[in-house]
């Protein structure tokens, strides 16, 4: 028998996500003072006018719903999937009120996409969008990247039991620190640090490129942004390629790899364990699968010769593998020359890239390293049985900060997970040959959204079916969260209609 | 008498000639010319979904100039953006001074018709697909764009500022 939420469910989950509203909105007070520092004042005015709906709702929220009852794990996990859901709506309000998005849902796409980290845009001229927006477009996917709940966390929504429960929900399970609060404050450091790093490396190769100083800093800021929360997005509509520079691409491939890292592996690194990142399992299999991807997508593109030499061979085919593996999604080519000029072999090899995705407790969606490194591990275990005699106990050991002995537990909640990502990339595929686009296109754009990579091969653009943007946010917001917060909202919504 | 008759024929044949030579020489010429005066842009669009068919060629590409001119030694980088895509035009940095507003938020960039070699996947810049130009003319200058306040917005603004106020004054009212 399927039981009706109570009433206490109901506020709980009100109360919490009503927080997490006020949180988002104080966010949008950095566009604002930016807005007013450029002397921007109708996007000033879009986001004031977002802010106060942000804090009406949160405050109507969290007064109507107010609780002093923890969260248990169901709550936890709903209001971490509806708060995605929030942030998506109330972060698309800005940009539809700027003008540079055809619809509403235009802008609910680009908004779950920067959130979730995808860098898939149905934006229309960008290089017109003032540097308020455009930075909101960034700062989301730095909040993405971190994880909204653990914005809330770290400043506003301090000292409750819960937020574990909703740290986990949020697709991270693993606590650097004993305590949540300080785990998601620890990524915050980690995270601003490189923003300092990575904005003055990438604003001094942009001024050296010839940019105007202030243009220079403000695209290395976003740049950074994007690029550490392996998002995708850029101030311009070229991507990468309006720099027409190498620097400039080396910079953000160090920025992408060091996003695509276990926040974990980054405290062990800091704190001396410099040997952590060769032996790790996670770093092995990255080394591994970014070698083998290459090779096929290298074989792919030798076969049709589209880059006779070796610089362009790594400029364009590396680049956009290194960037599709880390779930970056950032072009130094256009859209449609993934499907004139790439080979299939040399697109398969993108979509495994980018299907196989970063670390766990990073900034990157898709499988992961952990769990293809662990599947891999135990394929190995299973052959070793066949092979040694009956009496032989094998056991197989792996590396993840501290040696652990592989459990079918662990397995099998890994496979799960995979499965379920392998489900998700051929429902979107599935849905873009419906609308007539060709196969090896569909499992591309697919692969993309729901790996939250956001290289595109052209299919995603303002002209395509709404249902296929509601596929692809749906795919964007499932992946990021690991679809465990997604199934618990769909049990909650099925127990509140048929629940008794 | 014969001989020079004969002469007097090949004469006026090789006159024939040279005029027909002359002719052909100034029609193609002519072609040239006009095909460079009024040789209609390609897209953008049409680039960068053939570019096997225009890879080395010479083209012409119109649009608006935007984001930055960056300046590398004695060339530069600008992006012209013809409403579709942006590409990247390599070019002498002398060929820039007449550039005068680039598109941003707050700018219309100059139109400028580009003439250069398109190149599929630039051997020179690691495989970018771009034009280096062979000259540029601007066909309409840009202009800054002045920002006219938003009112409606500014009313909006107005209106959830009193709503947020008197929920605020509420939930005071309640806590006591």
């Amino acid at each position: 028998m399927i039981l009706k939420p109570h009433k206490e469910d109901i506020k709980a989950i009100g109360y919490y996500l009503g927080k997490i509203t006020l949180g988002l909105g104080f966010t949008m007070l950095i566009p604002i003072i930016m807005g007013f520092a450029s002397g921007e004042f109708n996007p000033t005015l879009d986001f004031l006018i977002s802010l106060e709906l942000a804090l009406i709702i949160g405050l109507v929220l969290t007064k109507l719903c107010f609780t002093e009852k923890d969260l248990d794990w169901m709550q936890g996990m709903i209001v971490v999937s509806l708060a995605w859901l929030v942030a998506m709506a109330l972060g698309a309000i800005p940009l539809y009120l700027s003008g540079h998005w055809k619809s509403y849902l235009d802008a609910c796409f680009d908004s779950m996409s920067g959130f979730a980290t995808t860098g898939l845009v149905l934006v229309c001229g960008l290089d017109h969008l003032s540097y308020t927006h455009n930075l909101w477009r960034h700062l989301i996917m730095f909040i993405g990247g971190q994880g909204i709940v653990i914005v809330a966390l770290s400043f506003f929504v301090k000292g409750f039991s819960g937020a574990f429960k909703m740290y986990v929900g949020e697709a991270r399970d693993e606590r650097i620190l004993p305590n949540v609060i300080n785990t998601a404050r620890f990524i915050w450091v980690v995270s601003i640090v490189y923003l300092i790093l990575g904005t003055l490396a990438l604003g001094i190769v942009g001024l050296l490129n010839g940019m105007k100083p202030l243009n220079a800093f403000f695209h290395g800021a976003c740049v950074f942004m994007a690029a550490f929360d392996t998002g995708g997005f850029t101030p311009q509509s070229q991507n990468i390629l309006y720099y027409h520079s190498l620097p400039f691409e080396l910079v953000t491939i160090v920025i992408m790899v060091l996003g695509a890292m276990n926040f974990k592996l980054h405290y062990h690194i800091w704190m001396g364990n410099r040997k952590e990142i060769f032996k790790n399992i996670e770093t092995v299999t990255l080394f591994i699968t970014v070698l083998a991807t290459f090779f096929i997508t290298a074989i792919g593109l030798n076969q049709l010769h589209t880059y006779p030499k070796a610089i362009m061979l790594l400029r364009k085919g590396f680049y956009q593998l290194i960037s599709g593996h880390t779930g970056t999604g950032y072009q130094t080519i256009y859209a449609p020359q993934f499907i004139n000029e790439w080979s299939h072999l040399a697109m398969v090899g993108v979509i495994l890239a980018m299907a196989l995705g970063g670390a766990v407790c990073s900034t990157t969606g898709a499988i992961k390293m952990l769990r293809v490194g662990i599947i891999f591990k135990a394929l190995v275990q299973d052959i070793k049985k066949i092979i040694l005699p009956d009496r032989a106990i094998v056991l197989q050991k792996f590396h993840h900060i501290k040696n652990s002995f592989l459990e079918d537990r662990q397995v099998r909640a890994m496979l799960l997970i995979t499965l379920l990502y392998l489900v998700l990339y051929g429902i979107g595929s599935i849905v873009g040959m419906w609308f007539g686009y060709p196969f090896l296109s569909s499992l591309f754009e697919s692969t993309s959204a729901a790996a939250n990579v956001g290289l595109s091969c052209g299919i995603t653009n303002i002209n395509m079916p709404a249902a296929l943007k509601i596929t692809y946010i749906f795919q964007m917001w499932a992946g990021r969260l690991e679809f465990m917060a997604v199934f618990t909202l769909a049990g909650f919504v099925v127990a509140a209609i048929r629940g008794k | 008498m014969f001989e020079s008759q004969s002469h007097k024929v090949t004469k006026s044949q090789d006159k024939c000639k040279i005029k027909n030579l002359v002719f052909i020489f100034l029609t193609c010429v002519l072609c040239l010319v006009s095909c460079d005066l009024f040789a209609q842009p390609i897209s953008s669009t049409e680039l960068i979904n053939n570019t096997k068919e225009y890879d080395g060629k010479v083209v012409v590409y119109a649009g608006e100039v935007i984001g930055d001119v960056m300046a590398r030694q004695d060339h530069a980088w600008i992006n012209v953006h013809d409403g579709n895509n942006a590409i990247g035009i390599w070019l002498s940095k002398y060929l820039t001074k007449d550039i005068q507003y680039t598109g941003s938020y707050k700018a219309k960039g100059d139109w400028v018709e580009v003439t250069g070699v398109f190149q599929r996947a630039c051997l020179e810049h690691g495989g970018d697909l771009d034009i280096h130009a062979q000259k540029i003319r601007t066909i309409k200058s840009g202009s800054v764009v002045p920002e006219e306040l938003d009112f409606n917005k500014g009313y909006i603004v107005v209106v959830l500022s009193a709503c947020l106020l008197l929920i605020w004054i509420l939930t005071l009212l309640k806590h006591k």
